[in-house]
């Protein structure tokens, strides 16, 4: 990997990014290598294109979800502290480094992966899961496997499951409580799986 | 309820003096009498020694007299284990593999009262070929997939690791215990040491299985036990052999050790790609059941036994493959079956694992009671401690290295069960008593008992109240909801794609991959066409609307009260409604027609009938269109038969504006107990699931042929 110091100075910002993220510098290095290797044209950002163009993401029935997750809304490019920031959310709970005592909530925690989960369903931001978002989600997924009444009728017994307050959409909120039934325990991988229940639980 | 226990305890008893009684034919017969009319003298005949008359009461006893007493073996320990059920507190306190060891115990020692000679024990054959097999299918097949894969690194581990650590350490340790005390156990080798280390080391999955299945712990530390229990026999085998072998040759050489280390990984992948094969023949096989479902589940269990048999003659883990079959077939078969079949699948597996492992441990119990027990204080105490201490500190070690590459750690607590619940059982007991002989064998057999005595009595009592002492983690009872199972999926497909982005090849990508291949390869070669189609999204969410609407007692009360739906009931449908309603709670009490195993071919018509019916397209009645999907959707919905037959059939499937299409869907509806509920929500959810209830039931199939047939008369 060739000398550390020295590869990291190419990444703007090391330090900052590892203590926001609390990455360390060895994956936030492989990390700017991964980048540097999707940004084809060398200009320092990604665009949605370099991400369509790796493989497994196209077939991907979320793929498109996922690549708009990175982008920030109006966004159009992604430059790598961006990209770090994102995928700091799959950062295990258990490796919180020490911050100097920042009372902020990490980049990892529970709720901040459950919002991002959430943020994949809803993608008009607005704050709520409504029935056509899920929905899209649903089609998505089961792609031609179901008819359109058994997508409805699924969904419609999701939001039966979740809708507390009977708005006919599911918050954020609605949306935590629901998951807390579940835990599905993972073991880990080298990077970081997204886990929205606590490991102790 | 503790009288309720005393009447068939009773009954066991009665049984007890038959078994007493009845192998008297191993006394010599006193003289040769004249067999007259074709009849053998036994000593319980009663029949008068009268040549050429006929005789007009005898008793044969010869003649059924193997089958007679397997039938009285597995009646006695049904009998007790019903009695136990009966009995009150008492299953809370004890578990159920101690109380039918004490009743295999009285009946052994009423059997060795009554004839003064040791009562038959579990001979190693039986035991391996016939009480197994059956209690790791159902193991096999109920095995929740999903956590094992995820655990499968940490199980594999604490398998294989875990066992060479505690085989070599009781082995070694007992070896040095033996030189100590080299007055009494002197001829003791080192080599037989090891050998009975290697049997006494392995966790047995029975024992581990009837314990940890009453007491809920959280599903994690469960899969963790079990697994273990299940994949240590691969190691268990070879080291057994291995061992066994060696004692046999002159002289063993390092090379021999090295062979040896091969073969387990040999045994072990030998036994999973046995498993693999016929689990896929199976599945193959269960795509063609279509015309002949009575006999569907016949070939689940004969394809698992063969695999069971194979591996045994080939040396290979015969539990491994027992267990891969099981797994691998599962899905497939689940999708290629009727749901009746389905039902007698699990039925039978449940029915028959609980049958053996019943009759294993009352067998045990028996079984103790023997002519000549060698006894030696230091050896039972020593293997005793030295269990308990190998096993604790394997754990600990192995747990230490495992949980730095573990995303759930496993905690302290976790690691105190794992240990204490290493629990001994019966397949030590068969593997002692295979040793060829030498001296010091009964002692290896007492010392054996012993210890799995020990374990199931002491460590199977206490470690319930250890777990309520400690707080372990138990497991949720909530059924699995569909909003569950939809984030998991997107979970999934989430970290693939987050894998890929981060160019990572981890678990998320290999299962992504193997999903995708059993999408376009397997699933389509192995599951009948028109069943193809089945997400795991649509699984649960169909599972959820059957177990509803069969009323299970298990589910929980809905989470939701039932939502007002946006649309109201047009009059019509109600006046449909009302009159399907009146009719049908006449017909609910008819007889049902005797189940012969020619009604299930009406589900093989549904073939031909199902290409039709999801082409047509719904023209904006919800009802209508949930109810001509669910019939689609079922494959064993019996009322196809019916249907075909009436012209009135493909107004079920098609869409007609007419409030009779709501007929075919709200009968059953109301074949549950209960009016139909008027808010539409409700009624549109028992419209939904009643198609699933339909073939479940036999009234409501009825039912809806009357309701088409009535319709059709009007």
């Amino acid at each position: 990997m060739g000398s550390s110091s020295s590869s990291m100075d190419h990444i703007p910002n090391a330090e900052e990014l590892m203590q926001e993220t609390g990455f360390s510098a060895a994956h936030l290095l492989r990390l700017y290598e991964r980048f540097e290797f999707l940004d084809k044209d060398q200009t320092g950002e990604l665009r949605p294109e370099d991400f369509g163009a790796i493989g497994g993401l196209a077939l991907n029935p979320i793929g498109d979800r996922i690549i708009s997750a990175f982008f920030s809304p109006g966004q159009e490019t992604v430059d790598f502290p961006s990209f770090v920031r994102v995928l700091a959310h799959f950062r295990p709970n258990g490796t919180n480094r020490t911050r100097n005592g920042t009372q902020q909530e990490p980049v990892n925690s529970r709720t901040r992966k459950l919002k991002f989960a959430f943020q994949l369903y809803d993608q008009d931001r607005d704050g709520k899961i409504s029935r056509a978002e899920l929905l899209q989600v649903l089609r998505a997924m089961l792609g031609i496997q179901v008819t359109e009444e058994q997508l409805q009728s699924i969904a419609e017994r999701a939001i039966q499951e979740a809708d507390l307050d009977r708005d006919d959409a599911i918050s954020f909120d609605e949306f935590k409580k629901v998951q807390q039934v579940s835990p599905h325990p993972q073991t880990p991988t080298k990077e970081t799986p997204l886990h929205p229940t606590e490991g102790g639980r | 309820m503790a009288a309720l226990w005393t009447p068939s305890l009773l009954l066991s008893a009665c049984l007890l003096g038959c078994l007493g009684l009845t192998p008297l034919t191993e006394l010599p017969q006193p003289h040769n009498q004249p067999t007259s009319l074709g009849f053998n003298s036994s000593d319980g005949s009663l029949f008068v020694d009268v040549p050429m008359a006929l005789r007009v009461f005898s008793v044969d006893y010869h003649h059924v007299q193997a089958p007679f007493e397997i039938v009285l073996w597995i009646m006695l320990a049904s009998l007790a284990k019903l009695g136990f059920h009966w009995s009150g507190r008492v299953p809370a306190v004890v578990p159920e593999s101690c109380l039918l060891i004490m009743v295999g115990l009285l009946v052994g020692g009423v059997i060795y009262g009554v004839r003064h000679s040791a009562p038959p024990t579990l001979s190693a054959d039986a035991f391996f070929l016939f009480l197994l097999p059956p209690i790791v299918l159902d193991a096999g097949y109920f095995l929740p997939g999903r956590l094992f894969f995820e655990n499968l690194g940490t199980i594999l581990w604490y398998a294989v690791l875990g066992t060479l650590w505690n085989v070599l350490g009781i082995g070694l340790s007992l070896y040095g215990v033996c030189v100590l005390a080299q007055s009494s156990l002197g001829d003791v080798s080192l080599l037989h040491c090891l050998l009975f280390g290697s049997l006494i080391a392995a966790v047995d999955p029975v024992a581990v299985l009837s314990v940890f299945q009453e007491m809920h712990v959280n599903e994690q530390l469960h899969i963790l036990v079990f697994g273990e229990s299940l994949l240590n026999d691969a190691v268990t085998v070879v080291l057994y052999k291995l061992f066994e072998s060696f004692l046999r040759l002159p002289s063993v050489s390092g090379l021999d050790v090295l062979l040896g280390g091969c073969r387990v990984v040999v045994v072990g992948l030998g036994g999973l790609f046995v498993g693999l094969f016929f689990g896929l023949v199976a599945a193959l096989t269960s795509r063609f059941t279509s015309r002949a479902q009575v006999i569907a589940p016949l070939f689940v269990f004969l394809y698992s036994y063969l695999s069971y048999l194979t591996s045994e003659m080939l040396h290979l883990s015969g539990i491994m493959a027992i267990v891969t079959c099981a797994v691998t077939m599962k899905q497939y078969v689940e999708a290629n079956v009727s749901e009746r079949s389905n039902t007698s699948i699990q039925y039978f597996l449940k029915m028959w694992s609980s049958v053996s492992e019943t009759l294993i441990f009352i067998f045990l119990g028996v079984s103790t009671i023997q002519d000549v027990h060698m006894w030696s204080w230091p050896f039972v105490c020593s293997t005793l401690l030295l269990c308990l201490v190998w096993r604790a500190t394997g754990v600990l070690l192995l747990t230490a290295v495992v949980n730095k590459l573990r995303r759930n750690a496993v905690t302290f607590r976790d690691q105190f069960i794992i240990a204490y619940g290493g629990l001994r059982g019966a397949i030590c007991f068969s593997l002692v008593f295979l040793i060829d002989d030498f001296p010091k064998k009964r002692l290896f057999i007492t010392t054996t008992i012993v210890v799995i005595l020990f374990t199931v009595f002491v460590q199977g009592m206490t470690i319930k109240p250890l777990v309520e002492l400690l707080d372990v983690k138990r497991k949720k009872r909530a059924l699995p909801t569909v909003s569950e199972e939809i984030h998991s999926r997107l979970i999934d497909l989430l970290l693939a794609g987050i894998e890929d982005v981060v160019g990572y090849w981890g678990q998320h990508y290999w299962k992504d991959k193997f999903e995708q291949f059993n999408r376009k390869y397997l699933r389509r070669f192995l599951i009948r066409e028109d069943h193809q189609a089945r997400s795991s999204i649509l699984r649960v969410y169909q599972e959820l609307e059957r177990r509803e609407q069969r009323g299970d007692e298990e589910a929980p009360p809905p989470l939701v009260d039932p939502r007002s739906h946006s649309r109201p009931l047009l009059p019509e449908e109600m006046d449909s409604i009302r009159r399907i309603l009146s009719r049908n709670l006449q017909n609910f009490n008819n007889k049902t027609p005797a189940y012969s195993r020619h009604t299930l071919h009406q589900d093989a018509t549904i073939d031909k009938t199902r290409r039709p019916l999801h082409i047509q397209q719904s023209l904006g009645y919800t009802y209508n269109t949930i109810t001509h999907w669910s019939q689609r959707e079922t494959e064993f919905d019996g009322s196809h038969r019916v249907r075909t037959g009436l012209s009135r059939s493909h107004t079920v499937c098609s869409i007609s504006p007419r409030p009779t299409l709501q007929d075919s869907s709200v009968p059953a509806a109301s074949a549950q107990a209960g009016p139909v509920d008027p808010k539409s929500s409700a009624a549109r959810e028992d419209q939904v699931s009643p198609q699933h209830q339909v073939p479940v039931g036999r009234a409501p199939k009825k039912q809806l042929s009357f309701v088409l047939e009535n319709e059709k008369q009007q």
